[in-house]
């Protein structure tokens, strides 16, 4: 996956030359995940720039930089850090568009790793998706797979709206799927059916569609038919798909890294609610981490939701009835 | 010893200035001609009127909470004049009403903004500026991106912020002098220090004896000007401008002035201000002392300022009366502009309002 979000970047700089790329060590060292390797050395330091250890000039510089007439690419560390620039984030780069009744767009992308699962040190690893798809003027995607991440990239840079990408930090290595060479776009919007199935519809977005699609082998060796959506774009979200597939199968499980109040998951239960009330068999059930913070990495095993909790609870909600 | 130590001063130092407080012009050239000062004067008693008609209709109940200029008016003006509107870009607080204004920011969009109406922040497409920023110190990271992208796409625009004595402590500030000083950006800092920030008084802000000093921790230069002297905050902008123009990076300029209005319409400054500090300053008014200036040179009477007054008077009323005819935002303008592409269940919600307020699509 990581080698794809590259080579988005590098074709997209080739493409057009008012796409810069700035963020900490993203230069020289092309990125703590060699996201941007190698972009430096192609495109010069004015291009991609190493950025002093400030993460609210870093987003609230882009918007500058947006606001001349470039096209920037923000990396964010690790997304655990965006609080230092969350007033950037949500208040600035989310309204600039309305507050100016659009004269100033923001055509820049916020690239951020996220959630857990690599033994990180503490604060790196929270899944804080939520706070994001709360700030109405910015968009959120969040790519499972490496050809999602190359074409969502795309999509996202060509958007003349601010969009929050999230890199799953479990996957940027272990995702490996085919990618084609040349450039393509996957629309803001649009979920992915992960896995075909008939009798429990599972969601999940980022590195938790791996465990959906692990757990969706097992319960199918159990006789259960679970239909994962891959649902690539938090804002705007897929509620047709959604729709679509909960009608097919009227039982749903959601599943994300976040804890579990205020998560992402309560937005998707209450939509569906609200669309497909009488397809429900049985109560939605979410699978999340526990209400608690992000621990150390001795235990992040126990806090996110594994293969063997999500096919257990899978399972149940099978057997369950309204 | 000494070279390996960095003490701070506490010796007292005195603003840069070129006008005594009535008025007199040292030895020295004027850097602003007699047209252009009598020009700024005029966005001066400008802003005087809007502030003042401003303040009677909120009083009235037809304006919003908004902030006055009071007292700043040197500060704004001759720091707006040392730019050039088509190329140069401001990025303002919310008290720089004449520093927008000349820049092409039409006064009812302004009057239109505290009066609530979404359409008040409509920016014409050539008018060089940003929205004005509530969150203070948001804006400074925003201007010194700005100029980074300007001078990157080899433009010689140059980029000015505003803000205050109180921004200053916040983290943006401080992030973006650093930046900017990196970058050899083409940004002026603009910090206008009029000793209050709410309440808060400006030693409560920083134990540093100026703001201006503390730009050379950043490796950026710094100077401290007598903010109610109109020609001497000219002269030190138009240098800053200048050096910035000519690639040599940014300026952190502490303008010394002092709000001697409220904080805005909602406060109450009799709670904290010392009546006799006020008088002081109000004794170095920045309007009065241009005036004096020009009174000396034999460039200024009673017939004129009455002439001025009223074509400032006819002007804001002009512009009162648009603003006040503008017709109110329907529910469009919550979901307007927010996206480029919009998502669909905005678009939803978009037509459910305009039907609950019966303006059916």
């Amino acid at each position: 996956m990581i080698e794809a979000i590259r080579e988005c970047l590098g074709q997209e700089m080739e493409a057009d030359s008012r796409v810069v790329v700035i963020g900490e060590d993203v230069g020289v060292l092309g990125g703590v995940f060699r996201a941007t390797d190698g972009l430096q050395a192609r495109f010069g330091k004015d291009r991609v720039v190493d950025m002093p250890l400030a993460e609210g000039v870093i987003v609230g510089s882009g918007i500058g930089l947006a606001i001349s007439g470039l096209r920037p690419v923000i990396e964010l560390q690790f997304l655990g850090f965006g609080h230092q620039a969350f007033h950037q984030i949500g208040q600035q780069v989310a309204r600039l568009r309305y507050r100016s009744q659009g004269r100033h767009s923001l055509p820049l992308v916020i690239r951020s790793p996220f959630g857990g699962g690599v033994r990180t040190p503490e604060l790196h690893s929270d899944a804080f998706e939520a706070f994001y798809t709360h700030t109405p003027g910015l968009k959120v995607v969040a790519p499972a797979t490496a050809y999602d991440a190359k074409g969502l990239l795309a999509a996202a840079m060509e958007s003349d709206d601010p969009v929050l990408y999230l890199e799953p930090l479990k996957g940027y290595r272990l995702t490996k799927d085919e990618v084609p060479d040349e450039r393509y776009t996957v629309p803001l919007g649009k979920l992915r059916v992960a896995r075909d199935g008939t009798d429990i519809t599972l969601i999940a977005w980022s590195a938790a569609v791996n465990i959906a699609l692990r757990a969706a082998e097992e319960l199918s060796e159990q006789g259960i038919s679970v239909e994962v959506l891959d649902l690539r774009s938090l804002n705007p979200l897929d509620i047709d798909g959604i729709s679509e597939s909960v009608t097919k199968t009227g039982r749903v499980a959601i599943l994300h890294e976040a804890p579990l109040t205020g998560g992402f998951g309560g937005e998707i239960v209450a939509t569906i609610q609200q669309e497909c009330f009488y397809s429900l068999e049985a109560p939605i059930i979410r699978i999340s981490a526990p209400d608690t913070p992000y621990p150390l990495g001795g235990v992040e095993d126990l806090y996110i939701p594994d293969v063997d909790r999500v096919v257990a609870e899978v399972a149940a909600l099978a057997k369950a009835s309204a | 010893m000494s070279e390996s130590r960095f003490l701070p001063n506490f010796e007292p130092i005195a603003p840069f200035s070129r006008l005594t407080d009535s008025g007199i012009l040292d030895s020295g050239e004027s850097p602003m001609s007699d047209e252009v000062v009598i020009a700024a004067l005029r966005y001066m008693m400008l802003t005087r009127v809007f502030d003042d008609k401003a303040t009677s209709m909120q009083r009235q109940g037809r304006f919003g909470t908004f902030s006055s200029v009071r007292g700043q008016e040197a500060s704004v003006v001759g720091a707006a004049f040392a730019l050039d509107p088509a190329k140069d870009w401001i990025v303002p607080q919310y008290r720089e009403f004449p520093a927008l204004i000349r820049h092409g920011y039409p006064i009812e969009n302004f009057a239109l903004y505290f009066m609530g109406n979404p359409k008040g922040g409509t920016i014409p497409p050539d008018v060089n500026i940003l929205p004005m920023q509530i969150s203070l110190a948001a804006q400074i990271p925003q201007a010194t991106g700005l100029a980074w992208g300007l001078k990157m796409q080899g433009s010689d625009g140059v980029v000015i912020t505003f803000f205050g004595d109180g921004a200053s402590s916040e983290g943006d500030f401080h992030e973006s002098l650093n930046l900017a000083g990196i970058l050899k950006a083409p940004v002026i800092f603009f910090l206008q220090n009029n000793g209050w920030a709410i309440s808060t008084p400006r030693e409560n802000q920083t134990a540093a004896r100026s703001f201006a000093e503390r730009a050379i921790g950043y490796g950026v230069e710094g100077v401290i000007v007598d903010g109610n002297d109109l020609l001497a905050v000219h002269e030190v902008t138009t240098q800053a401008v200048a050096k910035a123009r000519a690639g040599g990076g940014p300026t952190l300029i502490e303008s010394v002035t002092y709000r001697t209005g409220a904080h805005n319409t909602a406060d109450d400054p009799t709670r904290y201000i010392d009546q006799q500090e006020l008088e002081k300053w109000q004794q170095k008014d920045p309007v009065d002392r241009i005036k004096n200036y020009l009174r000396s040179r034999g460039l200024w009477n009673e017939n004129l300022e009455q002439e001025m007054l009223d074509s400032c008077a006819a002007q804001i009323d002009e512009a009162m009366e648009i603003a006040r005819n503008t017709s109110l935002a329907t529910s469009d303008s919550l979901f307007d502009h927010v996206y480029a592409e919009p998502p669909t269940r905005m678009l939803e919600q978009k037509r459910d309002w305009a039907i609950r307020n019966g303006v059916a699509q």
